[in-house]
Parts: C-alpha cells; sequence; structure tokens
C-alpha cells in the first residue's frame, strides 16, 4: 500500500483505462418486501376488477351457473347489447357531453379567480377563500332537491348544462384551490417584467403566465373530471331522458325477469374506460399532480 | 409571497362568485326557507320558526345516523391514512414500475360511484360474487343485505379498495419531493428505519396528508352511492348515513321541513370539523413558509 | 482517523459499460494520507461528487476497491464507514431543535447523555448557535441549517474521514470566508482527514494541503497549491487554475525550440520531438510585454484588477493573457509578448512533456 502513496500523483494522470468487466452486480435480492407489498396491494385493487371483466364476458347461464374463474363460454353479446342500443349508448354521450362541459367552465371561471387570490389581497378575500372552500364540503345529499326545484323552474331540467352547473357546486372551490397553490409557485417578478414590457393582462395571462402553470391547469382539469365523471347523485335527479348519465342507464338491467347480470357488467367495465384512457395520457404527472402544487 | 392590496382583483374572482353563487346561494336559500317552514300541500307554507330543529335534535333517528356517520369516517380514516402511507413508501421510485403502479392505483379512483358500489355489489354476493362465494366456502357466514358485521365490513372494505389509493398517491407526491441528500445524511447519521420516516418522510409528507386527510374526511362524511347501491342502508338502518337518510327524507318521504333542518345542520357539522382540519393547514402552510 | 485507499476504481452509472465515455470515474489509484485536508477540484459533472459518495458508500463503485487503513470496506455500508458528509444543500430534520439535530449522530450511535450534552455545546461554540440551540430548525436562514449540517458533520470525534460535497455553495460571501476558516482550524486542532469538493479554485487552494484535480471522471494532477500554479500536469489544471489560466498555444517542439507560426521560441531546456498535439502552456505572470525579441502582439483591453493589471494581448490570432505587476506601466513601445523561459511547459496531446536534460532524440510518451 505504502509504494501506490509515492506513485499516487503520476500514476493518477494516465489517461483512464478501464478493465472491461465490471465486477457483476451484487446483493440482487431475489424479491423485495416492497415488491410484495406492492403485489399484495395491487391485487387488492385489481380483483374485484378483473371479477366485473370476466363477468362481462360470460353469458347470464354461465354466471348464474356456477362459479368460473375466467369465462368458459366467452362471448361479446353484452357489449354488444350496449353498443347497438342508443338508449344505452347515449348514456355515454350524455355523460361525456356534461362532464366536459363542466370541465371547460370550471377552468374559465377559476383561472383568473385563482390568479387573484395569489396575487393580490382585496377586501374579504380570506372570508371568500374559505366560503368558496366550504362549498366543496356541501354534501350533494343536501343540495339534490333545492337543485331539482331550482333548475326546473328555470327550465334547464334534463339538460347537459344543468348538470354542469350542479358540478361546478364543488369543482370550481377545488380548481381554484389547486390553481391557487400551482400560481403562488410562479415568481411575481415574472408579471411584472410582463407589464414592464408592455403586455397587457391578458396577453400576459394567455401568452406568459398559462404556459407556466400548464401542468396546474391539467391537475385541475383532471380532478374536475375526475369528480363530474363519477358523481351521481346530482346527475341522476337533475336529469331524466335528454341527459340521462350512463351511470344512471345502468339501472334498467333491473328488468321482470331479475337482473341482466352480465349487461350490467359490461356497462360498467364501459364506464371504466373513460377513466382508464385519461389516466393513460397523464401517467407522467399523476405523481407531481396529486401534490397539487403544495409540495 | 407579499401580495399586493388591489380592490380591482375583485373582477377577477366575480365569475366565480356568481356562478357559485347561483348553485350554492340560491339553493341553499331554498333549504333555509323550507327549514322555517310547515306545508300541507297544494303549495301553501306557515312559519314554523325553529320547529323542525327543535325536532330534529331531538329526533334519535338523526342522531344514530350522525353517530354511524361519525364512526364510519374514523374508521375509514384510520384504515386509509396509514395504510396509504404504508403503499407509498413501498412504491417503487422511478421507472416503468412506477408509472406500472400509478395508472393501476388511479384506476379506482375514476370509477363512477355506483358502479363502484355495483362492483363490490356483485363481488360480495355468494352466489356470483368470488369474494361471497368464497367465504362462504371457508365457512364463514357472510351476507352483505343480513348481517350487520358482514354490512359494515363490506361498506368499509369497499372504501379502502375505492380511496386508499388517494392518499397513497399524495403521500407519494410528497415523498417524491425529497432530496435524495436527505436519505444520504440519515445514512451517514446512521439513523434508524424509523428515525428516517419520523423526522424525514413524515415531516415532508405532512402538507399532503393534511389535504388528504381533509378530502377523505370530506367525502366520507358525505358518502352516499356506494353503500346505497350496496347495502340500500340495510341491514335495518344500520348502514343508513347522513346523506342516505337525508335522501330517503326529502325525496322519498317528502318531509321537507325536517329535511331542510337536518341538511342545515348536517352541512354545519361538515363546515365546523372541516374548519378545524382548514386552520390546522394553513398554519402549516405558514410555518413552511417562515 | 484513516488513510484511505482507492484500488483500481472505476464507475459507471450505466449497467452495461461499453466504453470509457460511460464511465462516470475513470480507472483511479489513490491514496488520502490519514490526517491531511484535501480539496477535490473540478467543474461540474467532472466526476467528484461521484467519488466522494463512493469513499462515503453512498454508492458502490462498478470496479475495484476501497480500503480504510487497509481494511476492504468496498461493500460496506454507509454506518460502518464511520465517516461524516456535508452536503451541498444543507439537510436538517425540520421538526428537531438545532440541539437535536446536533446530538442525532451521537444518539443513534447509543453514545451517554452526558457526553451528548457536552459534545454539542462544544459544537455550537464552534459554529456559533449557543443561543439558538433550542429553536426548531424549521425556519432558519440557509446560513445557519447549513451551519448545522457541519456541525452534525463535526459531532462525532472518532470519524475516519470529514466529506465535504461543496459546502458553502448557499452560504453568504462573507460567511464563506468565515466558515472556511473555521474549517481549516478545526482541521489543524483535530487532525481529521478532510475531503473537500468543490468548483472554487480559491476555495481549495485555501482550505487544502493537497489539491486534486479532476477533469472528465479521472485525476489529472494531484499537489500543492504551488505545484498546480507552476508545473500542471495537464494543459486543463493550467487552464482551471490561475486568474486568469494559462494561456495556451499550439507549437511544434524539437529540443530545446518552439515554433509557432514560423516564430521561433527559446525554451531554455529540451524536450526531445513531442508526438501528437503539441501545445506551448505558460502563465500570464511568466508573460512579458517587450518591444523585441518576442512573439508579435497587439493589446486589446486592459483590466485593471487592484494588485495588479491584466492585459488582453492578441499574438498570432490568438488569445494571450499578460500580468503586469503592481505600479508597472505598460512600455509606450510594447509591441510583442516574450515568454520567461523558467515559466514554459510543454504539452502533447495536453499532458506535460517532462523537459530533458540532453538527449535531442526519441520522442516524449
Amino acid at each position: 500500500m505504502t509504494d501506490t502513496t509515492t506513485s499516487a500523483p503520476g500514476a493518477a494522470s494516465i489517461p483512464g483505462r478501464v478493465t472491461d468487466a465490471p465486477v457483476a452486480a451484487r446483493r440482487k435480492l431475489p424479491i423485495k418486501g416492497s415488491a410484495v407489498v406492492m403485489g399484495l396491494y395491487l391485487l387488492f385493487l385489481m380483483l374485484p376488477l378483473y371479477w366485473l371483466l370476466n363477468m362481462s364476458l360470460k353469458t347470464n347461464a354461465e354466471i348464474l351457473g356456477s362459479l368460473t374463474l375466467w369465462p368458459r363460454d366467452l362471448t361479446f353479446a353484452n357489449y354488444e347489447t350496449i353498443l347497438t342500443d342508443p338508449s344505452w349508448y347515449s348514456g355515454y354521450i350524455n355523460s361525456l357531453i356534461y362532464v366536459t362541459m363542466n370541465v371547460a367552465i370550471t377552468l374559465t371561471v377559476a383561472l383568473p379567480a385563482a390568479y387573484a387570490f395569489s396575487r393580490y389581497h382585496f377586501m374579504g378575500d380570506k372570508h371568500l377563500f374559505f366560503w368558496l372552500l366550504t362549498n366543496r364540503m356541501a354534501p350533494p345529499a343536501v343540495f339534490a332537491l333545492p337543485f331539482f326545484q331550482l333548475y326546473s323552474s328555470v327550465q334547464l331540467f334534463d339538460t347537459h348544462i344543468a348538470v354542469a352547473l350542479a358540478h361546478c357546486l364543488f369543482n370550481v372551490p377545488l380548481a381554484v384551490w389547486i390553481l391557487e397553490g400551482f400560481m403562488r409557485g410562479v415568481p411575481k417578478e415574472i408579471d411584472e417584467t410582463a407589464y414592464i414590457d408592455g403586455y397587457s393582462f391578458p396577453r400576459f395571462f394567455v401568452k406568459i403566465f398559462l404556459p407556466l402553470i400548464a401542468s396546474g391547469v391539467g391537475v385541475a382539469a383532471f380532478f374536475a373530471f375526475m369528480f363530474s365523471w363519477v358523481e351521481l347523485l346530482l346527475s341522476r335527479t337533475l336529469t331524466s331522458v335528454d341527459a340521462k348519465p350512463i351511470a344512471a342507464t345502468m339501472t334498467r338491467t333491473q328488468g321482470a325477469s331479475g337482473i341482466d347480470w352480465g349487461v350490467l357488467a359490461a356497462a360498467g367495465v364501459l364506464t371504466i374506460v373513460p377513466g382508464a384512457l385519461v389516466i393513460w395520457f397523464v401517467r407522467n404527472y399523476i405523481a407531481k399532480g396529486f401534490a397539487l402544487g403544495r409540495v | 409571497m407579499n401580495k399586493t392590496v388591489n380592490q380591482k382583483a375583485w373582477f377577477l374572482v366575480l365569475p366565480v362568485l356568481v356562478l357559485v353563487a347561483f348553485s350554492a346561494i340560491i339553493p341553499l336559500m331554498t333549504v333555509v326557507n323550507y327549514s322555517v317552514q310547515d306545508s300541507f300541500g297544494n303549495n301553501e307554507f306557515f312559519w314554523a320558526g325553529l320547529e323542525w330543529f327543535e325536532e330534529m335534535l331531538e329526533s334519535e333517528r338523526m342522531w344514530a345516523a350522525l353517530w354511524r356517520q361519525l364512526a364510519f369516517s374514523a374508521i375509514i380514516l384510520a384504515i386509509e391514512i396509514p395504510l396509504g402511507i404504508f403503499v407509498a413508501l413501498n412504491m417503487p421510485k422511478s421507472g416503468f414500475w412506477a408509472s406500472f403502479c400509478l395508472v393501476l392505483m388511479s384506476l379506482p379512483l375514476l370509477i363512477p360511484w355506483n358502479v363502484v358500489g355495483t362492483i363490490w355489489q356483485i363481488f360480495g354476493r355468494v352466489d356470483i360474487g368470488l369474494l361471497g362465494y368464497t367465504l362462504d366456502a371457508i365457512g364463514i357466514d357472510y351476507n352483505y343485505t343480513q348481517n350487520f358485521y358482514a354490512a359494515w365490513a363490506t361498506v368499509i372494505v369497499m372504501d379502502v379498495w375505492h380511496w386508499t389509493s388517494l392518499v397513497a398517491l399524495l403521500a407519494y407526491a410528497g415523498l417524491q419531493s425529497i432530496p435524495d441528500a436527505y436519505y444520504q445524511a440519515a445514512k451517514i447519521d446512521q439513523a434508524s428505519r424509523w428515525a428516517v420516516f419520523r423526522y424525514i418522510e413524515l415531516p415532508k409528507m405532512a402538507g399532503v396528508l393534511m389535504i388528504a386527510i381533509l378530502l377523505r374526511f370530506m367525502d366520507s362524511f358525505m358518502i352516499y352511492t356506494e353503500p346505497f347501491v350496496v347495502t340500500g342502508g340495510g341491514p335495518g338502518n344500520s348502514t343508513t348515513f347522513l346523506s342516505i337518510d337525508l335522501v330517503k327524507m326529502a325525496l322519498g318521504q317528502f318531509d321537507l321541513g325536517p329535511a331542510a333542518a337536518f341538511s342545515i345542520m348536517y352541512f354545519l357539522v361538515i363546515l365546523l370539523i372541516s374548519w378545524v382540519f382548514y386552520t390546522v393547514m394553513t398554519n402549516m402552510d405558514k410555518r413552511d413558509g417562515a | 482517523m484513516a488513510k484511505i485507499t482507492l484500488d483500481n476504481l472505476a464507475h459507471s452509472y450505466s449497467p452495461n459499460p461499453s466504453g470509457p465515455e460511460d464511465y462516470a470515474l475513470k480507472q483511479l489509484d489513490h491514496d488520502w494520507v490519514d490526517g491531511e485536508a484535501y480539496a477535490l477540484l473540478g467543474a461540474s459533472g467532472c466526476g467528484k461528487s461521484t467519488l466522494l459518495n463512493i469513499i462515503s458508500g453512498l454508492l458502490q463503485p462498478s470496479q475495484g476497491r476501497i480500503l480504510f487503513d487497509g481494511k476492504d470496506v468496498t461493500h460496506a455500508p454507509t454506518a460502518q464507514r464511520n465517516i461524516a458528509q456535508v452536503f451541498q444543500f444543507p439537510v436538517v430534520y425540520d421538526t428537531m431543535t438545532v440541539r437535536q439535530n446536533l446530538a442525532f449522530p451521537l444518539r443513534n450511535r447509543g453514545a451517554e447523555a452526558s457526553y451528548i450534552a457536552q459534545r454539542v455545546q462544544e459544537i455550537a461554540g464552534m459554529i456559533g448557535m449557543e443561543d439558538v440551540l433550542d429553536r426548531k430548525a424549521q425556519g432558519l436562514t440557509a446560513d445557519a441549517k447549513q451551519k448545522i449540517s457541519l456541525g452534525r458533520g463535526m459531532v462525532r470525534e472518532d470519524v475516519n474521514a470529514l466529506l465535504f460535497d461543496e459546502p458553502l455553495t448557499v452560504i453568504d460571501p462573507h460567511m464563506k470566508w468565515e466558515l472556511r476558516t473555521q474549517l481549516k482550524s478545526l482541521h489543524q486542532q483535530f487532525g481529521h482527514t478532510m475531503i473537500y469538493v468543490t468548483h472554487d479554485q480559491t476555495e481549495a487552494l485555501t482550505f487544502a494541503d493537497k489539491v486534486v484535480v479532476m477533469y472528465d471522471g479521472r485525476v489529472v494532477q494531484m499537489g500543492t497549491p504551488q505545484e498546480l500554479f507552476e508545473r500542471p500536469e495537464h494543459t486543463f489544471v493550467g487552464y482551471f487554475i490561475g486568474s486568469p489560466g494559462m494561456n495556451v498555444l499550439e507549437a511544434q517542439v524539437e529540443g530545446d525550440r518552439a515554433v509557432i507560426d514560423g516564430h521561433e521560441i527559446a525554451l531554455g531546456q529540451g524536450f526531445g520531438r513531442p508526438s501528437g498535439k503539441v501545445e506551448l502552456g505558460v502563465r500570464p505572470e511568466f508573460t512579458r510585454l517587450v518591444a523585441s525579441g518576442g512573439l508579435p502582439a497587439s493589446i486589446r483591453r486592459v483590466e485593471d484588477v487592484g494588485r495588479h493589471k491584466i492585459v488582453r494581448a492578441e499574438v498570432l490570432g490568438r488569445p494571450v493573457n499578460v500580468i503586469l505587476p503592481e505600479g508597472e506601466a505598460i512600455p509606450a513601445d510594447a509591441a510583442q509578448v516574450a515568454f520567461a523561459p523558467e515559466g514554459v511547459n510543454i504539452y502533447s496531446d495536453g499532458w506535460r512533456v517532462a523537459p530533458r536534460a540532453t538527449t535531442p532524440e526519441g520522442a516524449a510518451a
């Protein structure tokens, strides 16, 4: 060892040569504890979903006959029923229409408000912010009946816009809150620089500010989509035929001859698809997004 | 951030105000209106004062629903928060498997609530559901429509299934924000696994965990669709939570006065508890900003 | 305290490195002598942090061994190596008080309470934080937090080595000076082996007994600040150390003569006939403005930095810096620059060629 000491400075200055075979990877435990935990948790999450999928591909005879872990008699008839019958698939279209409207309205009104809350002090700002949040806490059950009466009186009952507006009750406060968090992370100097450079407020907001909080907008849109898509109590109360959501249509499977389990399961699977697609598109932002700009 | 005083900012808030006023204040006024009146049909209303409130406060039915509701929220919070943290700690940090877990975990969050109910209704049935069938096969008497414990267990497991991922994802986001240097320093300081959790991970997750607790509390306190689909509030009234009871009263029996009084008290309870959470949370935000 | 030996060490972040470019750290044999203060100097991304993390055990090298006092610790976990490390950004345990922070490494190792109390008090005195000992670490300034990190690193007396990974990046300039002086005096007092990673040459030269210069994943030179200044082993060292850095000019060298664009320069020593890309390096301190007998030059700019003037000149289309000592004016007839032969180094493919006394033949490797 001692001889290396003396030669160290010189030896070190030989251009690096590298032995070809690196030492084989060590400490490769066969299975990690965390993988087992995640495996079990995901199994717990997926089993009920698998069961639904499994049932949707069976005939009613097989479902009611004996318990089978996978469809012995694979059939797509249940899906066919849904996708060919307008009274079934219009439910999907209705749901998608009011969800889209809701997301658009939510973002349009929440963006300026969140900006105001993140940048300015004004009379009553704190109270207003808390009051907005309280609406997120309002139980839909409390509002179901008054909503029904309100929208009936303004002739909006059974329209998509009625559901979209009703869902704003809890989505707008949430969006304001999420966006405020993201906007707070953008330094104020950026606004000031833009104004000095002669940007008007709307132009600054669209051209400079929005791209900076794009991920926040995405997160707010995701949550608005999510809560509007999954809600049933209000959307069912406010619609009868023309704007009836798919989730409500599902109760139709209860016919005189009992429940049509196969079709019910297929409809259930189909309601999961839009959510799954949305998740797939935002998969790389989920982790950051769930921090809501507050980490 | 030091904000400037600008009263014109009100204009930016105006759209939200108009929208929320339309969809919150008007209906709320309707509710208040009903709560102090009595009706004998024919759209004739009579001033009833606080009669309905007094009636509701003395109503055993409401108190029972409230305690049931509190018990439910407490149980699911006690399960979902620790479980969510535990799952988050075990999630892969990056790469394909991280995305894989994130996608699968988010899935239950985007399923319409009545479908969640339907899934568990089917899953738990003794004749056609895997869970019910299996429990029955190993000799456990399981029937969520007849048995009090089975009904509660099903509703709770369903909620854990549905929402634990939300807690886990929030906690995971908190964990992701911890720089590597903290873990390295902890190794050098010879900190135990528990100490790393207690002094590094938990403090960094505190902010998002408060959000998780707030969201989970609010949503569990308003739960309606999922248990209604599975148990319909039964057996008896054993899973009739506040919202289920309220809807029964308002839309089922059309007892508008009592239902309105009930609504207002219900809302106030949520507000009170949420206000406590919110205050704690903003105080924590302030401390972070210091 | 221990001598740290790196034996045939190399590291790649990719699992299957195919060539030298995949290695963040190229093969390295080196001894860190017990009780010395080293600075690891290099630009960002040159592998200094990788090397530090391998020593502290946060990284497992893909090749080679690390020995502490002759004992192989290559696969020993960080805790067993008994080293302390301070990171670039302050790492403090927010929910603990300053006192608890400082006591943490000792508590984890099961030290006695009375010893911990006394030791924490001592360290708090050293970093000047006695009066905030019972405050929560959260909410302190970055300076203060980094001082806590330093304190946590020094609280154990028996550490094998103290490693610093650019610890003063977030510190205010005047505090930097103070902390560095404190570190240096602590080193003299306790004699810990210290390795200090930095990209700031002033920091490196003022702190360390020996400076290790790294470039592109390899150690290019190790030496005292004076050695680095006078005999840079690689043009990178000459360029990186010094302000401004060494002038490097491409040249043909034969024996004791160098030719730059047809102009001949006497070197005073023989260098044989170096192969590859041959360059002549001379520090601005050894460069003079003269009327004749040098290379034709035109002066572009003069910067007065107080103690001396820096003359930015152009020689045969290449920038050359000249340092004029204090009080010396630019000669009115200065049209050329000349190099003092004792300050001239010759480089072949970047590496310094040792001068040979007489032999004119044979290429230097």
